[in-house]
């Protein structure tokens, strides 16, 4: 790999600050999820959970809180799974050729638009912090300045590798595809079980066991247990539930995010050199 | 000392059973324009893209810049530049950028490249649109942008697939001056075409390629003096009696016999001959309708080596555009 990849970096950069309409949307998509969805879900879930009474001696974290978490973590999924459409087009308008025809190695192209990724998500992160703020997500409640720090840089790094691992896999799928619509048709169906069979929205202790059991393989889980270990620390009560988040827990989120993410760059990496012009 | 800067020997590549390129070896010498003349579907395009490392090599040997495709594909690719057939620009990205994307792709340092953008966009003509998206500018623009481009990071030979296929007239006119500007600073081209002009305008040199093999190659003028001085296109009443008549002529070099014409080649000048042929001829009770005369051009050359018209050629692998551009002669 040379620092080639770089360019590949600018350039989509530079588009994503250029297309006004993708800039505004995905800029404005975190704060619908939030101001909508998670303002409509957490006033439905505080009524039906308001009842149950909360664990004695630990820290009641209200919905919206909880979900807030999940949001960040939906977000970056659906705009890193639709990322890797900019190979297919380039692809299709035979720009990627370009590129082929350098001396560079395939690897930096993946990179190049994996890391692009990597920050389109983490401003979708900070803008979901930020707001969150203003509508009651009660984010690093009782943390000082350090631990907040800490916590933020703690939640980007998950986010980043959790990013990288889904732009491969969608960049492995565009590569692969002839046509939008079936790119389209692959994501859709991909992202269902992502993400219903996670913890990002629910506790998913209710669960059939089988699904339970599923859920703790689907990187979105790991990733929402991360943000909200960092979040909302490692002890506290949601909707009557009582969670308990040790370092062994954590470590488990940021091992499985890291295989998984290399697991997607052997697949891009596989997938790219397949690719004939 | 003149150098090869693209060495081939019998190369040789097949698509399943189709042989699309028959063991063909040819040199390009530094600083040339060396074009490969041939209708579409000759092997033009798969001898470009196996000497670019985008194919890779069956059979035989190609060394370009003295470094082995097969082998050395990454030093190969840079020591190249290229213009494909098909326009890969990325159309929402200036002028400018697309240059500095190449440079940055290349690794050419910052201050290096911006001085060639400078250079090349000059040299292009397109000062006034520098700031300007791909998309927003006309098709020869366009083409030169990716001309420019091609030449970044000073390549020893830049290839050219095509280069103006699809373009009217004067920008073709146009494209070549700027491919001859290029030659001036001592890039070596080679590029494909199904012109005859292009190749007989540009080229220093041009191989005439058909079916996958080589026919010919030498420069413009040593091709067309292969076919005479002069040629005489008859129509007669009997054009193969005619043509035996000629053949016996010792200042007659040669008779091809096309569907309607007879072309005669000439050893001699044809203001001295012409009117002892016709005379030959009308003795022999054969009827002559029309006569034409003209000095040869590479379309007679194509049709002399090939046996048949570039242009009638293989039909269904013919495109459009080129059916318009040959309508407008």
């Amino acid at each position: 790999m040379s620092l080639a990849f770089r360019a590949v970096y600018w350039r989509e950069m530079v588009k994503f600050f250029r297309f006004k309409s993708v800039l505004f949307s995905s800029l404005i998509q975190p704060v619908m999820w939030l101001a909508f969805f998670g303002l409509a879900m957490s006033k439905s879930f505080d009524k039906l959970t308001s009842m149950i009474p909360s664990t004695p001696g630990v820290p009641t974290v209200d919905y919206l809180t909880y979900m807030g978490a999940g949001i960040i973590a939906m977000d970056v999924l659906f705009s890193s799974l639709f990322g890797g459409t900019t190979l297919l087009f380039d692809k299709k308008f035979s720009l990627l050729k370009e590129t082929l025809a350098s001396p560079i190695s395939r690897i930096n192209i993946v990179v190049g638009v994996g890391l692009s990724g990597m920050t389109k998500a983490f401003i979708q992160t900070a803008i979901i912090i930020v707001f969150g703020r203003f509508i009651g997500m009660n984010f690093f409640k009782g943390y000082d300045p350090i631990q907040t720090l800490v916590s933020v840089v703690g939640i980007f790094l998950l986010v980043g590798i959790f990013t990288l691992g889904f732009l491969f896999l969608s960049g492995s799928i565009a590569i692969t595809v002839e046509q939008p619509e079936g790119m389209q048709s692959i994501l859709t169906l991909l992202s269902m079980p992502l993400f219903f069979i996670s913890n990002a929205l629910y506790p998913v202790d209710a669960f059939p066991e089988i699904l339970q059991f599923l859920s703790i393989f689907n990187p979105l889980t790991l990733l929402a247990d991360g943000i909200r270990y960092f979040a909302l620390g490692s002890n506290f009560s949601v909707m009557g539930g009582h969670y308990i988040y040790t370092t062994a827990d954590i470590a488990m989120s940021f091992l499985g995010l890291v295989f998984f993410a290399l697991t997607m760059l052997s697949v891009v990496l596989w997938r790219f050199n397949k690719v004939d012009i | 000392m003149t150098t090869n800067v693209i060495e081939v020997n019998n190369l040789e590549h097949k698509y399943g059973d189709l042989k699309a390129v028959d063991n063909i070896s040819f040199t390009v010498k530094k600083g040339e324009i060396f074009s490969f003349l041939g209708p579409n579907g000759a092997g033009k395009s798969t001898v470009i893209n196996i000497l670019t490392t985008l194919r890779k090599i069956q059979k035989g040997e190609a060394k370009v810049n003295g470094y082995d495709v097969a082998k050395e594909s990454k030093e190969v690719r840079k020591s190249i530049g290229i213009v494909f057939q098909m326009m890969c620009l990325d159309y929402e990205m200036t002028v400018f950028e697309n240059l500095e994307y190449h440079g940055m792709i290349y690794s050419m340092a910052k201050e290096e490249r911006r001085k060639r953008i400078d250079e090349l966009i000059k040299l292009t003509e397109l000062e006034a649109k520098r700031n300007v998206l791909a998309k927003d500018l006309s098709g020869g623009m366009k083409r030169r942008l990716e001309l420019a481009r091609g030449l970044m990071t000073r390549p020893a030979v830049l290839f050219l697939d095509e280069p103006t296929v699809g373009f009217d007239i004067q920008t073709r006119l146009r494209m070549w001056e700027y491919l001859r500007n290029v030659k001036k600073q001592g890039t070596t081209i080679f590029l494909t075409t199904h012109y005859m002009e292009e190749a007989d305008q540009l080229s220093d040199r041009i191989s005439i390629i058909d079916y996958g093999k080589i026919i010919v190659t030498g420069s413009a003028l040593e091709l067309k003096n292969q076919l005479g001085k002069d040629l005489i296109y008859l129509e007669t009443s009997d054009n193969k009696a005619a043509a035996d008549i000629l053949r016996t002529l010792e200042s007659v070099k040669g008779v091809n016999e096309d569907a309607k014409f007879l072309r005669v080649m000439l050893g001699v000048d044809v203001t001295h001959i012409l009117p002892k042929i016709m005379d030959l001829i009308g003795q022999n009770g054969i009827e002559i309708t029309t006569v034409n005369i003209k000095k040869p051009s590479m379309d007679d050359v194509f049709v002399h080596y090939t046996g048949h018209d570039l242009r009638e050629g293989k039909p269904e692998e013919k495109h459009d555009e080129s059916k318009t551009v040959e309508a407008l002669r």
